[in-house]
């Protein structure tokens, strides 16, 4: 369904070195550093994928998003979304698709939700009838009704935000484009989209595309990860195998009566250690977990084990470091 | 269409909030009226020579130039459209199913309408009840009134689709400052705003005549007051129609240009 391949854009960016002579040199003549936001490109994604993709700041994220939506011109490549080309046939193709950008605002400021709203409705043709069940329906999921008369300049950020996904789907898009959707959103508000995210894309069938640096949110929402790095496609899979991959680490944390007795034991790492609690990290490549702890059991007195996986956090990080972006 | 139509109410509904700066309007441009009244009444006075306007048309002229401002000013500029370009925000109004030159366009009517709703009216009102004078006066029939009318719409068309061109520009130059300066300060003086046309010498006004600034207040001020005869109305409407027509294409031309390169601000 979108199929996107060789894709490349480059930026031109005025250099300028710091200081007052500096500005004034700039004044005659100016140089200039392009930037290759993204090289060579590609992937697909079918009908009903829930598409996580990372990468660190300034990776070329939002440069995809965006010539994907129709908004910028890539140097090269090509790019099909449901059969059009988004630079090309701009028009027909927006029709398809709705973006969030989290750091940017689509409503009117000044005005109530509401109002926004009908101007979209507007805007996008959509039927009376349409219209009328898919905002009740998005009312209803994001619990909107208390403040859909209120100016959008009185409302929270997360208020605002479960506005501006709401936005994006008055037109039934076939695709959602989520640009950073849950950025300062306090725990409650971000549970509350993850969950929206996911049941419009098992009820309506709607692909996802989403970029985030919350890697729960990832967790939380994404069978498949695109990992972008510097431009390019580093990993395109799913989340499991990354951690498989990339992460042969558990955490073990343990509590036990009194003890001074010291822990060694092949594999194992000591990240914190006291009288009563000690939390160990474990290499599952040179031991099982189950080895430890009956080693553990042998030697203290245990009141208490929990067993964790490594945070999907570190695990990127390590991604990083291995790809050096 | 419904969609400009909508976006026009949404932004006039929005303008008509503006109330304060209408009020302080209204006070300053009647102190610019005064003051451009009090010049002229000087300078007929003080001159011997029949003059090209009569003193009563300028004052008709002056008061119609005051209290649609709002609709004739070049630099009046819409500050969320240069911060959409400037600020990377334009990425929602570009990915929506639209034309984005009709859709900016019918905001900055709107935005201009709900501003001259606000200040036309109590300037107008007070104008019609000065002492003589200092007095509008009305159009000599009622046609003539109803082509004023006419030239005065198309009129802010023109402007807009002048201005038009301020904002393309912002997309290279990410300052409106520059721009709105040239356009201000050329168009507002081709336009008669700082002297009224007829009083230009006539080398200047063969110059003035070739650009469209004129169409914008000069000509529907002076239809007003029957300055310009009912033929020659009739045909200044119509150049205003082509020369909208030729600044609307041309527009969009460079619209479509500019956005084959945008660069969305801020990441």
């Amino acid at each position: 369904m979108i199929e996107v391949n060789g894709l490349c854009k480059s930026f031109k960016v005025a250099k300028r070195t710091a200081g007052v002579k500096a500005s004034f040199k700039s004044l005659f003549h100016r140089e200039y550093d392009i930037v290759n936001a993204i090289k060579d490109v590609s992937f697909t994604i079918d009908t009903g994928e829930i598409v996580g993709y990372i990468g660190p700041n300034g990776a070329g994220k939002s440069t995809t998003i965006k010539i994907m939506s129709g908004i910028l011109v890539p140097d090269s490549g090509t790019c099909s979304i449901l059969g059009h080309t988004p630079w090309h046939e701009r028009v027909n193709h927006v029709k398809n698709i709705g973006v969030v950008f989290g750091q940017r605002s689509q409503l009117w400021w000044d005005v109530p939700v509401i109002d926004s709203f009908e101007l979209l409705k507007d805007i996008y043709k959509i039927p009376p009838k349409e219209y009328a069940n898919n905002l009740d329906m998005l009312t209803e999921t994001l619990q909107l009704d208390d403040f859909i008369n209120i100016p959008v300049r009185q409302l929270s950020l997360g208020q605002r935000m479960r506005c501006e996904i709401a936005a994006s789907l008055l037109h039934s898009p076939k695709i959602l484009f989520l640009d950073e959707p849950t950025i300062g959103l306090d725990a409650i508000s971000k549970i509350a989209v993850r969950k929206f995210i996911k049941e419009i894309n098992k009820e309506k069938n709607v692909t996802i595309i989403l970029t985030t640096h919350d890697m729960s949110d990832i967790e939380a929402l994404a069978d498949r990860i695109l990992l972008i790095g510097k431009g390019t496609i580093l990993y395109d899979g799913n989340l499991s195998a990354l951690r498989n991959k990339y992460s042969n680490d558990k955490i073990i944390t343990i509590e036990y009566a009194r003890s001074n007795k010291s822990i060694n034991l092949p594999g194992v790492t000591v990240l914190s250690y006291m009288e009563e609690r000690a939390v160990l990290s474990i290499n599952t490549k040179i031991i099982s977990v189950s080895e430890v702890i009956s080693s553990l059991v042998n030697s203290y007195e245990i009141t208490d084990v929990t067993v964790e996986s490594q945070p999907v956090d570190e695990i990127i990080v390590k991604l990083y470091k291995e790809y050096a972006i | 269409m419904r969609a400009y139509l909508s976006v026009f109410r949404l932004r006039l509904m929005n303008g008509m909030q503006y109330r304060v700066a209408a009020y302080a309007g209204v006070a300053t441009q009647f102190f610019w009226g005064f003051m451009y009244l009090m010049i002229f009444e000087a300078f007929y006075s003080s001159s011997t020579n029949i003059q090209p306007i009569s003193f009563s048309q300028t004052v008709s002229y002056i008061w119609l130039q005051q209290s649609f401002l709002i609709f004739i000013m070049l630099w009046y500029r819409d500050g969320e459209l240069f911060e959409l370009i400037t600020s990377g925000n334009i990425a929602y109004e570009l990915c929506r199913p639209i034309n984005l030159y009709g859709f900016w366009f019918s905001k900055l009517i709107a935005q201009r309408v709900s501003g001259a709703i606000l200040r036309s009216v109590p300037i107008l009102v007070i104008a019609f009840i000065l002492p003589k004078p200092y007095r509008i006066s009305l159009p000599p029939d009622i046609t003539t009134l109803f082509i004023f009318i006419i030239s005065l719409i198309l009129g802010l068309f023109v402007v807009v689709s002048i201005s038009m061109f301020i904002y393309i520009s912002v997309f290279v130059t990410m300052s409106p400052v520059g721009s709105t300066l040239i356009f201000a300060v050329l168009g507002e003086f081709f336009a008669g705003l700082v002297i009224p046309i007829p009083f230009m010498p006539v080398w200047m006004q063969k110059i003035v005549y070739v650009l469209p600034f004129h169409l914008t207040c000069d000509m529907p001020f002076r239809i007003y007051s029957g300055h310009i005869p009912r033929n020659d109305a009739l045909i200044g409407i119509l150049v205003q129609i082509i020369w909208l027509a030729i600044l609307i294409v041309l527009g969009q031309v460079s619209m479509k240009k500019v956005l084959k390169k945008v660069i969305v601000q801020g990441g």
